[in-house]
């Protein structure tokens, strides 16, 4: 069954801005799912049309079979939504941020007492459950957002860039804490501007560009497209000049830095060799992880030329 | 679902937030209304006669009760959910399985709590100054919780079209406080020439004072059927307008 199953949705903002243009969408149950998209480009509509928060123009979205305007109780039981800024109230504890949420879906008190405690355990936040939230550090007051969003056990989880701004420690913790919601069975969605991330998670990816679905298959199909690699290689001694090597299109970084774009085709061996017969020599190589990136700028740059056209 | 939990966590959630602020929320009311009854009841009205055959401490003690409850029922609605929409909290509601009216129900209970929560206290510092033999407590009780509904819907509704906190001060500040004091709260209308008598009786408060000043000291300037009737009307215009603008988003939905 899938998780989430869209069809030709649209939105049309009141000032004739055409959001989404007839979207289709399906996000199989269990997976890891990667929403992409330049800023503007239409998945904050998408996403608030999921989470009730924006009025469709038309379409249909589905959550685990239940339509979300005839049906619309159930769908949401089975959505959590963890959105891109802080939404809770900042005077309240963290405690009975959860717990209330825990009310709003109709959990019984004892319950959602139980459920309180389990989430703001599993988000390390137990000790801070009695803190009135403005007083929580920025990492933290995404942990509580996650936390109320499952507080109802949803089987479909909604990420908005949850890890916007945060030091790259949190980041990491947040990355497994999301892996292990997705192992224990939790359908993931996550938009991200950090396609590392959405490359290290995510099983699945769409691409929505200017109210459309421009890509939508896996990672892993996605990344096998790419024709090149970037390495960032490391001198031993400084170059005076750039080699020119055919094939390869080298550039200084600094006088002992060079990046190399590598053709898949042609592969490194031959990079090497040159490299070798100008007497030049390699300290070590890193690959550069821009590969979704480039993906991703490739694959906007031929929708928009295909709008211009 | 059982739809009485959200309801009840609303509630609860409001009545924790406005006892969390009580020197802001129930204490105002008390100081304000214990000045009034001693400048304006026992400092000047010794010196007044009566007013329908009444002394003006007495007279003005129902007025004043239910102005406090008016006011402090729409203050509790429409302060409280134009920061849950400020805040971006409304969310937590809009993404929950919470059906519209229970929303409306739950913000309505908590501002109708706080108004006679107010009003309660009012009638207690009132007992320092004066005694009330009520005559019809039935009248006095319903009427209260009628009008704090009315004004507490009238909050909401204020919250929702409102896009800064300048709009929620617009209306307390410029229709409500001069219709509270134009309502009979100080003076009978009888008191009034005719023109203004007349204009007097356009005003809404007017008819819910004058019940709730007839349930307790069994004085009044109005019919009492048509004070229900006319407190009803509006409860019901307002709970559609309020359900219609929820269901299509207004003010809360991008």
């Amino acid at each position: 069954m899938n998780a989430l199953s869209i069809r030709n949705l649209r939105k049309t903002y009141n000032n004739g801005f055409e959001a989404l243009k007839g979207i289709d969408l399906d996000v199989a149950e269990g997976d890891f799912f990667a929403l992409l998209g330049p800023n503007g480009a239409g998945k904050s509509t998408a996403i608030g049309i999921i989470s009730s928060l924006v009025n469709s123009t038309s379409g249909q979205v589905n959550i685990f079979g239940h339509d979300l305007k005839t049906d619309r109780s159930k769908a949401k039981c089975y959505l959590g939504v963890v959105p891109q800024e802080v939404n809770f109230n900042q005077f309240d504890t963290v405690k009975s941020i959860v717990f209330n949420q825990a009310g709003y879906y109709g959990i019984p008190r004892k319950r959602a007492l139980e459920r309180t405690e389990i989430c703001l355990k599993q988000m390390d936040l137990w000790d801070k459950r009695d803190t009135i939230s403005r007083r929580l550090s920025g990492g933290m007051k995404r942990r509580v957002m996650i936390a109320r969003a499952m507080v109802h056990e949803p089987k479909l989880l909604i990420l908005d860039e949850p890890t916007a701004g945060v030091d790259i420690e949190i980041r990491r913790s947040m990355w497994k804490m999301m892996q292990e919601l997705n192992d224990n069975g939790t359908t993931i969605i996550l938009t991200t501007h950090y396609l590392e991330e959405a490359e290290s998670l995510c099983r699945n990816i769409a691409i929505i560009d200017q109210g459309n679905i421009v890509e939508n298959t896996d990672m892993a199909s996605l990344l096998t497209r790419l024709h090149v690699d970037h390495f960032v290689l490391d001198l031993a001694e400084p170059l005076l000049n750039i080699p020119i090597i055919a094939g390869y299109q080298l550039e200084s970084i600094t006088n002992k830095v060079l990046n190399v774009t590598v053709p898949k085709e042609i592969g490194l061996n031959a990079l090497f060799n040159e490299l070798s017969a100008l007497n030049i020599r390699v300290v070590s190589l890193k690959n550069k992880s821009n590969r979704l990136e480039q993906l991703f700028m490739d694959l906007i740059d031929s929708a928009s030329e295909g709008n211009h056209k | 679902m059982n739809v009485l939990i959200p309801l009840r966590t609303i509630i609860v959630k409001e009545i924790v937030r406005f006892v969390r602020i009580w020197p802001q929320t129930l204490l105002p009311p008390a100081i304000t209304t214990a000045l009034y009854f001693l400048i304006f009841g026992k400092l000047i009205g010794s010196r007044l006669g009566t007013v329908e055959g009444q002394s003006y401490m007495d007279y003005i003690v129902p007025g004043i009760i239910l102005m406090s409850v008016i006011s402090h029922s729409y203050a509790n609605v429409v302060s409280s959910f134009y920061s849950t929409k400020f805040q971006r909290n409304i969310e937590e509601l809009l993404v929950a399985p919470v059906p519209n009216w229970i929303i409306l129900a739950g913000y309505i209970s908590g501002g109708v709590i706080r108004g006679l929560l107010v009003g309660i206290v009012v009638t207690l510092i009132s007992l320092l100054f004066t005694e009330i033999a009520v005559q019809n407590i039935f009248i006095a009780l319903s009427i209260a919780v009628l009008t704090a509904i009315l004004f507490a819907l009238a909050g909401f509704i204020n919250a929702i079209l409102a896009e800064s906190f300048d709009d929620i001060s617009i209306i307390p500040n410029f229709v409500l406080t001069p219709l509270s004091y134009l309502g009979g709260v100080f003076y009978s209308v009888g008191m009034l020439p005719d023109i203004w008598q007349t204009i007097s009786k356009l005003n809404p408060i007017l008819y819910m004072v004058n019940t709730f000043r007839y349930g307790l000291i069994g004085v009044t300037d109005v019919n009492i059927e048509l004070a229900f009737l006319i407190t009803t009307g509006f409860i019901v215009i307002e709970v559609f307008f309020s359900l219609l603008m929820l269901h299509k988003g207004i003010g809360i939905k991008n």
